[in-house]
């Protein structure tokens, strides 16, 4: 494929194979016949896989809504869904299980669509968007404003988690071009690096202290959907549409951008707008994940994997297969979380637990595809 | 401790270099059936080689056909099992390696140092071989660290940054560091690799002093036409076998360049100092 | 032959070697070593680094006095001064001083040591200026390890700390185990330490979570790492771990000189480069096992003291010396600072280290012109 096919841009057909960019898949997701008649192939291969990825995610949300302290039937979920009955069911289904089901899928769309714009960005396979300060500054606003107002509750720190996303990001990226220099991948992981670290300190101070805030930090650190209702899903999808909207719009020039900054330059991308626009784009996704939800892991490292696995790096298609693949991810770990043990494993914790093993398993593959 | 040998065969480093295939010769550093590889595939399948003693060998070929892999081999580094690799007639893995490294130097491709450390502090690591967990500096090695440094002509760069220096100084400071170890057998993995043409010449210099001196070195280098200029032994290899090896002058002809090169050629005698000279033909038609 | 223009200038003559190695060849100014002799033993070192050494070695043992003196039980220094002396009228005050402050304070040094070094060996070996050794997943599997005896057996310390070291050493193992394919390549031990590191993380939270208030605290404050409550066993038993390790440590810091050109250049010196990497990783390893086991895990001080180090020698690498020294001189005035900045309260020594490291790291990015990390 030609750069200028990639990035959609009249621009010279530069040699894309100098400036490789991460990621698995240049065979995989490539292979076939060249030429248009081969582009055409591969396009209407790919949306066949983005059918499959929706058709995955339905699948667990209908298995999300099914599965809880009492298993409920597809077609009485159905039923509910379209025609309540007003039996308890009913509240359940709607009261409960559906804000929880559609938040899980909003925040696994989120993270996914931010670990993507994250590793496209830094050019590392093993981006995870809770490296730029994210999660210590949720955790870090949270933990203060439990402390200082004694009120716990998600529904009154949410406000303060995002907040504190916000801010820390600002910070790691105001550290990371710190002395007019460029904020530079490079930059922005240690960036990220020192001012998590220097943010876990002043949480441990804090919550050593007060055992009220230990012990609200303790669970909401944990990762989970649960308690949080219709009330956050409102606050925080429209958020999270924002910044999805905004991801989508800043495909072209990453793509672009994936084969060097130099490159890019001389395709005419704005690259230091561009770093600003995609960190600002995943502070808001990730931000609002986190801040809803607590930090949850692997789902932002794992599934750009998964979907450049599928479509190689053409950031136009990671995009879209990171939606459904995410929102599925982290419902399946939610229902698993519901089902292995009768006291209910938060969802953060299942995503790691399954995520590792799955990242050690495909290291010790014999050709490594992940860098 | 040598093999019996074949009475007809000359104590290499009396006679003029003579065309030497692969028979048992008491050269210091041989292969036998080596068999070397970076995965799946090996790279070198059964390759027996003899390193001519006090000679300068260069070791030329293509892209990937195995130079490389061949003087990692013959320097420990590569594992080539089945086959062996004999130094002074004793398998080089048996041997210990401090005691090999007193007798056999290797400087390998693009060698990369901290930022920050000092040419004499770099050359000074050339120095291990010879020193011990008690003895850890001794007057010797200040002489010999200075002596290398002489040598390769860094002496007054002895105080600046490594990483300050020109590519060709660079260089010249590596090898001062492979000379401080005082070996006789001297291996240079690509010395001339990414330097300008006078940077080359000037390593290539150096080498030609070293050998005078009575080293034996053996390079691997990209540039032909300066390895048949230097090289007193000349060691052509293709997709993992050495096609040809001997004297510049005898065993260079343009079938040999055309084939392993896959370029058509002339070879015409080096003005300045008869050595052959590659001339690449020019495409048909034009 | 060439001529070397730099060589060229009037009145200095060409440093031509001359036929073979015999005679001596001019030497440069010798201006930055010292060379110390002791009958068969002998060793170079640099001026700066020896006197910086020194320096430091000073300022620790001035830091532990302060620290002993000024300690959390609220005493006079007179007094102080008085029980050292062996006055023994006042056999609480008695205890205090010496059953509590001298072996916290030694401990203190002793751990910043450990640490300390250990982060220096692992900082050379990956030739990466944040390298530790929670890349192989040991931090976090003596957390686990710790975790599991606070929470699920409701361990003393002492059981404590084995289940810390145990849990620890079980992890780097694993790690390094998963990782090996024919050998092992630094960044598939990345990945998998990040793999495994990630299911530990997660298995202490589900810990934490599920755990009691008082237990998932103490939990809490076993994390943050802390010197409260330090006695002598403990603190003989670190003292006999390093009267192995550093010595060994010492040793192989030579090769490991010679490690950080390369594992070709290394070995075409003589280096045996596996041997010598897996005693490295063994001692390091081994050394914050030692350090975490005494006082749980501090953070930052595997990874800032050779850094700060080698700032003060302007070193191209961490010396191991002198990184201890720093090491042992953060620790000991960090547990000062933490003992009384939120008097009465204790602060556990971990939070006072981690602040300093995060405020060491952003100190890094913001004000170094040259930065190496970059």
């Amino acid at each position: 494929m030609t750069v200028a096919a990639w990035t959609g841009r009249a621009g010279p057909t530069a040699e894309a194979g100098a400036g490789e960019p991460g990621g698995p898949g240049g065979a995989e997701g490539t292979a076939g016949p060249a030429g248009p008649a081969g582009a055409e192939i591969r396009t209407s291969r790919r949306a066949v896989g983005l059918a499959v990825a929706v058709g995955v995610l339905l699948l667990a949300l209908l298995l999300s809504l099914m599965i809880g302290s009492n298993l409920l039937a597809p077609g009485e979920v159905l039923h509910q869904l379209l025609s309540p009955d007003g039996t308890g069911n009913t509240s359940v289904i709607r009261g409960h299980r559906v804000p929880r089901t559609v938040l899980g899928a909003v925040v696994g769309a989120a993270l996914g669509v931010a670990g993507a714009l994250m590793q496209s960005l830094t050019r590392n396979p093993l981006g995870d968007p809770g490296v730029l300060g994210i999660n210590a500054g949720a955790g870090l606003a949270v933990v203060l404003a439990v402390a200082v107002t004694g009120r716990t509750g998600i529904g009154f720190y949410l406000w303060f988690g995002f907040l504190g996303a916000g801010l820390a990001a600002v910070a790691v990226y105001t550290l990371g071009s710190v002395g007019r220099a460029e904020a530079t991948p490079a930059r922005l992981a240690i960036a990220g690096v020192a001012i998590s670290a220097a943010i876990a300190a002043l949480i441990q101070t804090v919550i050593l202290t007060d055992q009220q805030v230990f012990n609200e930090f303790r669970l909401w650190a944990a990762g989970s959907l649960e308690g949080r209702g219709w009330p956050i899903l409102r606050i925080v999808a429209p958020v999270v549409a924002l910044g999805i909207v905004g991801a989508a719009l800043l495909t072209p020039s990453l793509n672009a951008l994936a084969l060097g900054d130099d490159a890019g330059t001389a395709l005419g991308v704005r690259v230091r707008r561009t770093r600003t626009l995609t960190m600002a784009a995943v502070a808001v996704l990730c931000g609002a994940a986190t801040a809803a939800v607590g930090p949850i892991a692997f789902v932002g490292l794992g599934v750009p994997h998964l979907a450049r696995a599928v479509v190689g790096p053409d950031q136009r298609w990671v995009l879209p297969y990171a939606v459904p693949l995410g929102a599925a991810m982290l419902l399946v770990a939610d229902v698993i979380g519901r089902v292995l043990v009768p006291e209910e494993i938060q969802v953060g914790i299942v995503t790691a637990l399954l995520g590792g093993p799955v990242l050690i398993a495909l290291v010790r593959r014999p050709r490594l595809k992940l860098l | 401790m040598t093999l019996p040998e074949p009475a007809d065969l000359a104590d290499l480093a009396d006679l003029a270099p003579a065309p030497a295939p692969a028979v048992d010769s008491p050269a210091r550093l041989r292969g036998r059936d080596l068999v070397v590889g970076y995965g799946d595939e090996p790279v070198i399948d059964g390759l027996s080689i003899t390193v001519p003693d006090a000679e300068l060998t260069a070791v030329v070929g293509p892209n990937a056909c195995g130079k490389s892999t061949l003087l990692r081999a013959l320097a420990r580094l590569l594992d080539p099992r089945p086959g062996l690799v004999l130094l002074d007639g004793r398998a080089i893995h048996e041997q210990p390696a401090k005691d090999v490294a007193r007798r056999l130097g290797l400087l390998p491709q693009a060698p990369t140092a901290p930022g920050g450390l000092v040419v004499e502090d770099l050359v000074a690591r050339g120095r291990y071989p010879h020193q011990g967990l008690l003895r850890q500096w001794s007057s010797g090695d200040q002489r010999a660290v200075d002596a290398a440094m002489a040598r390769a002509r860094v002496t007054d760069l002895s105080q600046r940054p490594v990483d300050q220096l020109s590519g060709g100084q660079r260089q010249r400071v590596w090898l001062a560091m492979a000379l401080a170890q005082e070996t006789d057998l001297l291996l240079l993995d690509e010395p001339t690799t990414y330097l300008d043409i006078a940077h080359q010449v000037e390593v290539l210099d150096l080498c030609e002093d070293l050998h005078r001196d009575g080293l034996t070195v053996v390079a691997v280098l990209h540039d032909l036409n300066l390895a048949f200029r230097y090289a007193t032994h000349v060691i052509v290899m293709h997709e993992g076998t050495v096609v040809a090896e001997g004297p510049p002058g005898e065993v260079v002809t343009a079938e040999l360049i055309g084939e392993v090169f896959d370029l058509p050629c002339r070879i015409v005698p080096d003005p300045e100092t008869a050595t052959p000279m590659v001339v690449p033909r020019r495409r048909a038609g034009r | 032959m060439t001529a070397d223009l730099a060589e060229l200038r009037p009145g200095r003559p060409r440093a031509r070697p001359a036929g073979g190695r015999g005679p001596a060849a001019p030497s440069p100014p010798r201006r930055r070593h010292v060379v110390l002799a002791l009958g068969p033993w002998s060793l170079r070192v640099e001026r700066r680094v020896l006197g910086v050494g020194v320096v430091l070695a000073v300022l620790v043992a001035v830091a532990m006095a302060a620290s002993t003196l000024f300690g959390d039980y609220g005493l006079a220094v007179r007094d102080v001064l008085a029980i050292l002396g062996g006055d023994e009228s006042d056999p609480r005050a008695t205890y205090f001083v010496t059953e509590q402050r001298i072996p916290r304070v030694l401990a203190g040094a002793a751990v910043g040591a450990a640490l300390a070094l250990s982060g220096a060996i692992f900082q050379n070996l990956s030739r990466n200026p944040l390298g530790s050794p929670d890349i192989i997943g040991f931090t976090v599997g003596a957390a686990s390890g710790a975790l599991a005896q606070i929470i699920l057996f409701d361990a003393a310390p002492d059981a404590v700390a084995a289940g810390a070291v145990v849990g620890g050493l079980g992890t780097a193992v694993a790690v390094y185990a998963l990782s090996w394919q024919r050998g092992v390549a630094a960044h598939r031990l990345v990945l998998v330490g990040v793999g495994v590191g990630a299911v530990l993380q997660a298995l202490n939270a589900l810990l934490v979570v599920k755990a009691s208030l008082t237990e998932a605290q103490t939990a809490a404050v076993w994390l943050a790492g802390s010197l409260n409550a330090m006695t002598w066993g403990p603190l003989l038993r670190l003292s006999a771990a390093l009267a192995v390790l550093v010595p060994a440590a010492l040793a192989l810091a030579r090769p490991l000189g010679s490690l950080v050109l390369g594992d070709d250049v290394a070995a075409a010196t003589g280096v045996r480069v596996e041997r010598c990497r897996l005693g490295l990783v063994a001692v390091g390893v081994a050394l914050v096992a030692a350090a975490v086991a005494t006082a749980g895990p501090l953070a930052f001080v595997a990874l800032a003291a050779p850094q700060i180090g080698r700032r003060l020698t302007r070193t191209p690498w961490a010396g191991p010396v002198v990184s201890a020294l720093v090491g042992a001189l953060v620790v000991v005035l960090s547990d000062l600072v933490a003992q009384r900045i939120f008097a009465p309260t204790q602060l556990p020594v971990g939070v006072v280290t981690g602040s300093l490291g995060g405020a060491y790291l952003i100190w890094l990015l913001a004000w170094q012109r040259r930065n190496p990390l970059l």
